[in-house]
Order: structure tokens, then sequence, then C-alpha cells
């Protein structure tokens, strides 16, 4: 529920930010883009951290039943939305301090690891007994691992010896924030195998070789792929050759998904009226456009041109809407229960929803590479025009930019919004599906 | 872990350019760019945000003299606002983008294209 609020926050934010594009100095005197951007990013790096740890704790509950501790859980939740409350409130009154995507005072980083140790020591309690672990546990707890690593990792700059050294510290910070996202990866990815799993009622997906050798591969990029966010950075010549090296491997995901293209497609004809299947079939379909754009951007002839341009913020949209976001709310309609595709209304009005988000994310990309290739023939231009000049010129992308953005906030909103009512009534509605028929079978629980 | 360390103990095995005063307070600039959240519109080697430019080299930018970057800092324009930085905070931002500037070049136009894909 409360990943749900913060989504709803995040895209809000997220519209707000984006008319200063479009009216420059909007709302400065009230919040401006300074204050609307990290409480954007914020806002949807809680959505997927939330939403990823429920996720983990539903999971257990099928997985493990009676062996997550139910205070540590409450304990961890109450320390994070205490955190997050102060943290977006910190950012109503101007008082930052931190760096890109965790603006806020580093003061408050140290209740979010807490929570996450919390999370953690639950996490292994209730997974050490179980046998022969399907790949989704391996990737939960490598994630797990990785993000308080790499989270810690991230804070070095507080100590002087790292901060008095610009590059050194400028190549950690990027590493850091690489391995951040590969490892909050592995816990929607984790998510993304249980729940086919779980909607196909079988256990071939998160047990066949083939996904473990897809996990192994995650986790080399995770740990050496980060690389190539600085190729421009006059860094050691080997962090970058490593990472464009452990980047090129991405090409066996892309030439994965050609090859079961065929049987993904039969499989979602299969289970397209379930929900919870529709929107992994989208985050599927996501996977395949920015493992294209990232593997291509990742190559450094290429990257010169991309680095530094609204491709890369491209990349970034269409990973966390399209890939992340789409795992979670399947994950959320599974586990919430979904009471409105019971109806014919609220089937209706949930299909529009789904198809508008996705044509809007999809212009919303399109844009956003638009405005990208603009700004890289600006920066490799000869006779480079003034960047106001550059700005200006770009403000009809930019239109398409903030209204298919709010588009999108409006669709995804609904369906959050109707999520949100499932989750809030009492009793709980469980839809399982039954395979091949596209029907769910409506449980209800105490 | 091994990979991890190399990457830490970088500062240690390199040479320095810069004085330990300047690395100082250049450290302590990067905490004024940090508290004032420069990071949300600015980018320093196309890494931050896309509303504003790209301040690697602005410290040796043609006419961009430090009186015209602090009265820019203070005053905004007509997408920036206006930041009320001390003077100790302003010196310590100039050194930040100084040792920034010395850095190196963050212009894609000055890199070469390798056979292997590269850049340098």
């Amino acid at each position: 529920m409360a990943a749900l609020i913060m989504l709803l926050l995040g895209l809000f934010f997220g519209v707000m930010a984006a008319h200063s594009y479009i009216l420059p100095g909007f709302w400065n005197d009230v919040l401006g883009f300074i204050k609307l951007r990290p409480l954007h990013v914020s806002s949807v790096l809680f959505w997927i951290l939330l939403g990823g740890t429920g996720c983990i704790y539903a999971a257990l509950d099928y997985l493990a039943p009676g062996r997550v501790s139910v205070k540590m859980a409450k304990l961890q939740f109450a320390i994070w939305i205490g955190s997050i409350a102060i943290i977006l409130w910190s950012y109503l009154n101007g008082s930052y301090g931190g760096r890109e995507y965790w603006e806020f005072n580093p003061v408050y980083a140290l209740p979010i690891a807490l929570a996450w140790l919390l999370f953690l020591a639950n996490f292994i309690r209730a997974v050490r007994l179980l046998k022969n672990w399907p790949v989704y546990v391996w990737m939960w707890m490598t994630g797990i691992l990785f993000f308080l690593f790499t989270f810690a990792e991230n804070y070095l700059w507080v100590i002087p010896y790292f901060r008095e050294h610009f590059i050194t510290d400028t190549t950690i910070q990027w590493k850091a924030n690489g391995s951040l996202v590969g490892s909050w990866n592995q816990i929607l990815y984790g998510t993304a195998f249980f729940l086919m799993d779980r909607i196909t009622q079988t256990k071939e997906i998160g047990s066949n070789k083939t996904a473990f050798a897809m996990f192994f591969l995650g986790l080399f990029n995770l740990m050496f792929n980060w690389g190539h966010h600085i190729y421009t950075l006059p860094t050691e010549v080997y962090v970058k050759y490593i990472g464009y090296a452990v980047s090129m491997t991405e090409w066996i995901f892309f030439i994965k998904i050609i090859y079961t293209w065929k049987q993904s497609v039969t499989v979602m004809q299969r289970h397209y009226h379930y929900f919870p299947y529709r929107f992994l079939m989208a985050s599927d379909i996501w996977v395949f456009i920015n493992i294209t754009q990232a593997v291509l951007m990742s190559i450094p002839a290429l990257n010169l041109y991309t680095h530094g341009t609204h491709v890369t913020v491209a990349h970034a949209m269409g990973t966390t809407i399209g890939i992340n976001s789409m795992i979670l709310l399947a994950a959320c309609f599974e586990f919430l229960g979904n009471k409105h595709t019971a109806s014919q209304k609220g089937y209706k009005l949930l299909n529009i929803s789904f198809w508008v988000t996705q044509i809007a994310l999809l212009v919303f990309w399109l844009s956003l590479n638009g405005m990208g290739v603009l700004r890289g023939i600006w920066q490799m231009s000869e006779k480079q025009a003034p960047f106001s000049l550059m700005m200006d010129g770009m403000q009809p992308w930019f239109m398409v930019f903030v209204y298919s953005g709010s588009v999108m906030m409006l669709s995804m909103g609904t369906i959050v919004i109707m999520l949100l009512r499932s989750g809030f009534r009492k009793p709980v509605s469980i839809a399982t599906p039954v395979p091949d028929s596209g029907i769910k079978q409506v449980s209800t629980k105490e | 872990m091994g990979y991890s360390f190399s990457i830490y103990l970088q500062p240690s095995l390199r040479a320095g350019t810069t004085s330990s005063q300047q690395q100082q307070l250049s450290a302590d600039g990067k905490l004024v760019w940090q508290k004032y959240n420069c990071q949300s519109c600015h980018q320093l080697y196309g890494l931050g945000g896309y509303l504003g430019p790209d301040l690697t080299n602005v410290y040796s930018a043609p006419g961009k003299t430090e009186a015209y970057l602090k009265a820019i800092i203070l005053g905004g324009n007509k997408q920036m606002q206006g930041f009320k930085l001390s003077e100790e905070e302003q010196h310590q931002l100039m050194e930040f983008l100084k040792v920034a500037d010395q850095s190196g070049s963050a212009d894609p136009r000055k890199f070469r294209i390798e056979s292997d894909g590269m850049i340098r």
C-alpha cells in the first residue's frame, strides 16, 4: 500500500518537474525543479524498494509459511515509512546534502540501511530451511546482499579520503549507482520469475538451467558492467574496458529473447486476459526495447553521442516504468487481488488504462530519445550554439514529453487507485488463474 | 571485492596534481554542490541533470570568469533560481569547479574513437 502511494507521488512530482521544460522557472517560488526532481526520484526509488521487499514477503508467505517474523517486518516498514516521510519533508524545506538519486542528508541513510539489515535477517530466517532454492530465491538473496554493499559504498564520500579525489570519488559514485540498479533488478526479476511459476502453476521456470544461466549473467553484469556509465571520465582505462566487455555479454539476453520470442507470444496469448500476466508481458516487451538500447549505448563509440543526453533518461525511464513498475504492478494484482476484473466495467477500465499507459510510455520514451538526438547533435557540432538556444529548439519535443507524461500519470494513477481500493477493502480477494482458459476463479479470504 | 579495492586505492597509487589544501577546499566545495542540489540540473562529465549545461569545464570556458559564475549563482536566470551562498561557500564551490576543470575535458568533440570501439 505504501509502495503504491509512493508511485502515485512519484508520478505527480515527475509531471510537475517536467513542466519546468516548457515553463522555465515553473513554481520556482513554491517548489521548483530543484525540489521536484528529488521528490520525484526518491518517491519512485521508494516505490521500487518498498514494492520489491513487499513482494518478497508476500512470496515468502507462500514459499515458507509462518517463517517470516511479522514483528520484524512491521518494524522494518515502520522505520522506512518514518524515514521516507522525513526525507520528503526535508526536500520540501529545501534541505539536501546527498548525491544523485539519494539527495537527502546522509544521516537519513542510516535508518534505511538498518531497516534493510532487518529485512536481510528476516529473509534468511525464512529461506534457510528451504531445500533446492529456485532461481528467484537466489536472485532475491544476491539482490538484498548487493543492495546493502552498494548502498554503503554509495556513502564512501562522507570519508574525506574519497571526497578529496574528484575522479576516484566520481568513479565510485557511478560504480555504486550502477550496481544498486542491478541489485534491485535482481529482486524484481526474481519476483517476475516467481510470478511466472505461480501463474503457470509449474515450477519449471524458476528451476530450469537457462534461468540459472541468466541469473549468473545478470549477477556478473551487476558487479562489473557499471564502467559503461563513465567512458568520458578520465579514470583508469581498465575500468572502462571491463565495463565495455562485460556489457557486451548483454547481447546474450538479447539473443535469448529473440530465440524464445515465438514461444513467449504463444504463452502471452494464452494468459492475456489475466492482469498479472498482462503486466509481465508488458515488462517483457520493455526488457527487449531497453536491452537493445542498453547494449548499443554501452559501445563507447556510440556512447560518446548519447552520454549526457536525454537518450540516457529514455533508457532510465524505460527501465523504471516499463520494466520495474510493470513487474511490481503485476505482483500487486497477484498479491492484493483484483476485484475489479470480476466486473465487466472494472475489466474495461483496467484494460483501457493498461493500453493508454503502454502507448503513453512509448510516446514518452520516443520524445526523450528525440530530445537526446538533438542534444547529441548539438554536443558534437563544431560551432556550438548557446545552451539556452539549443533548449529552445527542443520545445516541440518537450511538449510531447510533458503531455505524454501527464497522460501516463492519469492512466497509471487509475490503475494504482483501483489497486489501492482492492487492497484497502476487506476481505481480500485473491484471483487464482486457471491455466489455458484465461478465466479466473475468485476466492475470498478473511 | 578485489576489483572494488583496486578502485578505492587509486588515490594512494596516483601521483596528485593538486595540493592538499586545494583538495580539501574542493572536497568542501563538493559538499556545497550537494547542499544546494546543483546536480538536479547540472552535469559533471555528462552525469547529473539535464535542465542546465554541463559544468565540468565551465571554470575555464571563454568569458566565464569567477565573477560571472558567482553572479549567475547568486542572481539566477530565467530558468534557475538564485542561491544565497556565503562568501566561504562561494570560494569552496569555485575551488571545486576549478579542480573539476583541471581533471580533464568533458567535451565529446575532443575524444577519439579507437578501432576497438573505445574512446580516448
